[in-house]
């Protein structure tokens, strides 16, 4: 991230707005703001110079109850607003808000896009994989068979992959992380704001209401037995060192510390792609844990970037423009 | 065989062939030098929608009409009174439209069996002696014209051949009387890098006015003296040229960076290109996922403090609804640019039509009034998105413009105005904290325009939320109270009211009472105006007015109205102002309503006017 200037210490209150926060007791959001309160301060950047930009769903409320720049928008919507923000002043530190029905159902077109371009955003989305807004009906991200108002048989949709799907539109930053790992979280997003190009990080959220227990494994007394923490550079180790995982050809596979040492096992390395792809696959895996950190994260240059480097180009190459100059260009005649 | 000069005061040409037999080039050619030699002119490209229709077909025929005129003018003319046909099917498409007694220039070498029976033709038009009968008709072998005028180049056949157009364009340069050179320089520059390219089209032109000067069959040639036109330097422009021109204006004038979001859209496009090349000014144009993505990354520039367009046509509107709302509820300055096109759906994408105008004023969830300007000619679309911009930034509010797929791409002369001439433009920006205040309060307004001020992200103190949920006024928090609904409701809207405070004395061509009254709006303008001067002439009491903003309508309008007999509103869509007029002012409205996707021939409504006086 750009513009990274000594101002005086923010703390939490600082990015606390005066609105009253209206999710329903219990809900997983709570947590993802209190982190996000927490950490922005510290990272070293002007207040003024953040921005939350939100879509439509329980998440998309988030800008209300910061106190920075904010706009909730409207449903699915976010990124590209995001993106007119960012292209116009590419100096603010701009954040998206989304969920999974807000940036994959209806505003799927827009998240394949941004990631693409690799406009410098950092995009979160709560991912409780169901509609709490509306009242509980199945997303793009529930199960098979989850039986709702909308689908009292079971739904037969199959569900998206996010950071698969984020990998196959090229991002350059592609994270998880759940909202109970509360420090997991605040590491992720301070990641998540150092990264230059899109930022995307799924974060695991539960919605108690509509879809309660989601995550229950990853959050629950045996969690460490059914996720894996991804560090760049170490050997991919979970269940407190018991466990780890080797790759045998192009499938992972779960073997036990007993029989393996540090040495065999898979190493994590965030820039490799091919990596990253197998490493997306792992998502609600019968038999391998669920993978949260930092699953790919590249360099390249940004969307927003290019744009002012070509600017920059034409200005040096025509001078600044003279509009009086253009007005009178192409073939003119006078009247007398 | 000696030949004669007659004086015209006008002429109106149509070059008609294939895709891929250059028309639109010739067209621009003529148009550019007939603009040199200083004629008034309009004019009217007629593009086919499909990507490339086989050859020789009637849906590839592609046209380009061109009034020219030693008089002030105001359309490309009802109906041609020379017709260029290039090949059968554009003879078959356009000869239908071309006047009794007109002239036919033809391209004998495309008439072959195939040709005549791709267009439909069952016996061959040029020996069964039909078109004698009623027209001048000028048979020439243009293939084998430019043929022998390029012996002994280096070039293949075909490149030769397609240097036809040119030795048409020759020819009517030739029956014209106007010089080669603009176009030679023309074609000089154009294919610098390929000079065997510009030699073959040179000596084509050449060849084709010399025909002109030889041949036997042309006996007259017609001489159209210069218009009198205000004095000032001038330029031919299109109408999406000046869109861009005059929202490129209004950055500079406002001193503020310019964004635009959109999507490639018939026949909006060219918006998007011009701008899309002015980087040195600092222009930041997005080339979105699609149309909604268009308008909202505009919606987040203008939220970060750019002067933010997006431009497209009925179809791409239609997507950004939702979104219009959403700048409207946020109090956003936004223009909007929409060329339209007939429609519904896919409609006629490359044709010219003004059924948008109640999908502008109403097409939205909710009680969402948008203000909604019109330009009238392809040189006003400049002023017109300027002013657009300009209300937009004062207000705080979307705007539409309303240009059409005649205007876009029509031409006419235009006289280069200056940016120093143009009205200043005032923004809401706000840098501080109003000492009273605690917090920034987002929907405080100007007392005046109702406008609210304008906090961008970045500045310090002035942090707020904005969205699309309904906002207490001034505080900005999100409020659900029933009367807060109420009175944001009534503010949206006296916003756009309020407008019409500003606005100048509503302009009457003729006498302000009398027995008929012309009311046009948008591109439908010039035929009216074209219409208004022939019944004036012919001695009718006959006035007309061209309204530039429809929402609101000027303060003077109902008064106006209420000073003729009869009010008659010609549009090219199935009557839409005229529902407004009716509604607004409870007066029987008479409608006149073709919808061709093409400009209303000013001959018929001349007809229908004196039909209504009676
Ligand atoms: S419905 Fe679910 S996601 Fe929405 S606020 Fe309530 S608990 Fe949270």
């Amino acid at each position: 991230m750009t513009n990274t200037i000594e101002v005086a210490p923010l703390g939490k209150k600082d990015f606390v707005s005066d609105q009253s926060v209206r999710w329903c007791p219990g809900c997983g959001d709570y947590a993802i703001l209190a982190q996000t309160q927490k950490n922005m301060p510290t990272f070293g950047r002007k207040k003024e110079d953040f921005v939350f930009i939100s879509g439509i769903g329980c998440s998309s409320r988030f800008p209300y109850y910061m106190n920075t720049y904010g706009f909730h928008s409207i449903h699915g919507r976010a990124l590209p607003i995001a993106s007119g923000v960012k292209l116009a002043n590419p100096d603010l530190s701009v954040w998206v808000v989304t969920g999974d029905g807000d940036a994959l159902s209806i505003g799927g077109n827009h998240f394949i896009h941004a990631l693409r371009r690799n406009m410098d955003l950092n995009v979160l989305l709560f991912n409780n994989r169901i509609y709490g807004l509306t009242k509980g009906q199945y997303s793009p991200t529930s199960e098979v068979g989850k039986v709702t108002k909308a689908s009292p048989f079971g739904s037969i949709d199959y569900p998206l992959n996010p950071p698969a799907l984020a990998l196959g539109s090229q991002a350059t930053f592609v994270a998880r992380t759940i909202d109970r790992w509360q420090s997991h979280l605040a590491s992720i997003l301070k990641r998540s704001y150092q990264h230059s190009g899109s930022s995307f990080t799924e974060i695991y959220q539960n919605c108690n209401i509509f879809n309660d227990g989601a995550y229950a494994p990853y959050t629950g007394a045996d969690k460490l037995d059914n996720v894996i923490e991804l560090e760049h550079g170490k050997p991919m180790v979970f269940a407190k060192g018991s466990k780890g995982i080797r790759l045998d050809g192009f499938t992972p596979t779960v073997v036990s510390m007993d029989d393996y040492s540090l040495d065999d096992l898979l190493v994590h390395d965030e820039s490799n792609l091919d990596l990253a792809n197998i490493i997306s696959n792992w998502t609600s895996h019968p038999i391998l844990p669920e993978p949260i950190g930092v699953i790919y994260c590249v360099d390249k240059p940004t969307y927003n970037k290019k744009v002012d480097e070509q600017i920059s180009a034409a200005v040096e190459k025509l001078g600044p423009g003279d509009f009086n100059k253009l007005l009178n260009s192409g073939d003119t005649w006078i009247v007398e | 065989m000696p030949k004669t000069t007659k004086t015209l005061d006008l002429a109106v040409i149509r070059f008609a062939g294939d895709s891929g037999d250059g028309m639109q080039l010739t067209g621009g050619r003529f148009t550019d030098t007939a603009a040199v030699l200083g004629n008034d002119l309009s004019t009217l490209p007629d593009y086919p929608a499909e990507i490339r229709a086989p050859a020789g077909s009637l849906a590839g025929v592609s046209a380009f009409q061109i009034q020219f005129s030693s008089k002030e003018i105001h359309t490309p003319g009802d109906v041609p009174g020379v017709l260029v046909a290039m090949n059968p099917a554009a003879l078959k498409v356009h000869l239908p439209e071309l006047i009794l007694g007109g002239t036919i220039i033809l391209n004998t070498d495309a008439f072959s069996k195939k040709n005549l029976s791709l267009a439909g033709f069952e016996s061959n038009p040029l020996e069964d002696g039909s078109l004698e009968e009623n027209y001048k008709v000028f048979s020439i072998e243009m293939n084998k014209m430019v043929t022998h005028a390029c012996e002994g180049m280096d070039l293949p056949a075909k490149m030769v051949l397609r240097s036809r157009n040119l030795f048409a364009l020759g020819v009517l340069y030739w029956m014209y009387d106007r010089p080669l050179e603009p176009t030679e320089n023309w074609l000089e520059t154009k294919f610098a890098k390929k000079p065997a390219i510009a030699e073959a089209n040179k000596r084509a032109l050449n060849a084709g006015y010399n025909y002109g000067d030889t041949a036997e069959i042309f006996t007259t040639r017609y001489k159209i003296e210069k218009a009198i036109l205000p004095p000032g330097k001038y330029r031919n422009i299109n109408g999406n040229y000046a869109t861009a021109l005059g929202v490129l204006a209004a950055g500079e004038k406002a001193k503020m960076n310019l964004f635009y979001g959109g999507y490639p859209i018939t026949p909006a496009s060219d918006i998007l290109h011009a701008l899309s090349s002015w980087k040195q000014f600092g222009v930041k144009t997005f080339q979105a996922e699609d149309e909604i993505a268009g308008i909202t990354s505009a919606i987040g520039a203008a939220f970060a403090g750019n002067l933010a367009v997006t431009a497209t046509s009925g179809p791409g509107v239609a997507l950004k609804s939702e979104a219009l709302g959403l700048a409207l509820i946020t109090e956003l300055p936004l223009l909007v640019i929409n060329v339209q096109r007939g429609g519904p759906s896919t409609g006629l994408p490359t044709k010219t039509e003004q059924s948008d105008l109640l999908q502008a004023m109403y097409g939205r969830n909710g009680e969402a009034p948008i203000p909604i300007i019109a330009a009238a000619t392809p040189g006003d679309c400049f002023f017109a998105a300027y002013e657009a911009s300009r209300i937009a930034l004062k207000y705080m509010t979307p705007v539409f413009l309303l240009t059409d797929g005649y205007l876009a791409n029509g031409s006419e002369p235009w006289k280069i105005p200056s940016l120093e001439a143009l009205a200043e433009i005032e923004t809401n920006f706000i840098k501080v904290l109003p000492k009273e205040d605690e917090i920034y309060h987002p929907y405080n307004r100007d007392a005046k325009t109702l406008g609210r001020p304008w906090a961008i992200p970045g500045v310090p103190g002035l942090e707020h939320r904005i969205g699309g949920l309904e906002k207490k006024d001034g505080i900005g928090n999100v409020s659900y109270d029933p009367d807060n609904h109420h009175e944001m409701t009534m503010i949206r809207q006296e916003k756009v009211n309020r407008i019409a405070n500003e606005l100048p004395a509503t302009e009457i061509i003729g006498e302000d009472k009398g027995d008929l009254l012309i009311l046009s709006w948008g591109g439908a303008c010039g035929s009216a105006r074209s219409a208004t001067e022939q019944l004036q002439e012919d001695g009718f009491s006959v006035s007309q007015v061209n309204l530039r903003w429809i929402n609101p309508f000027p303060k003077d309008l109902g008064n106006i109205l209420t000073q003729f007999k009869k009010v008659l509103i010609p549009e090219i869509n199935n009557g839409q102002l005229i529902k407004l007029i009716r509604a607004e002012y409870l007066i029987d409205a008479q409608g006149y309503n073709v919808v061709r996707g093409k400009p209303l021939r000013a001959s018929l409504l001349v007809e229908k006017a004196k039909e209504l006086i009676g």
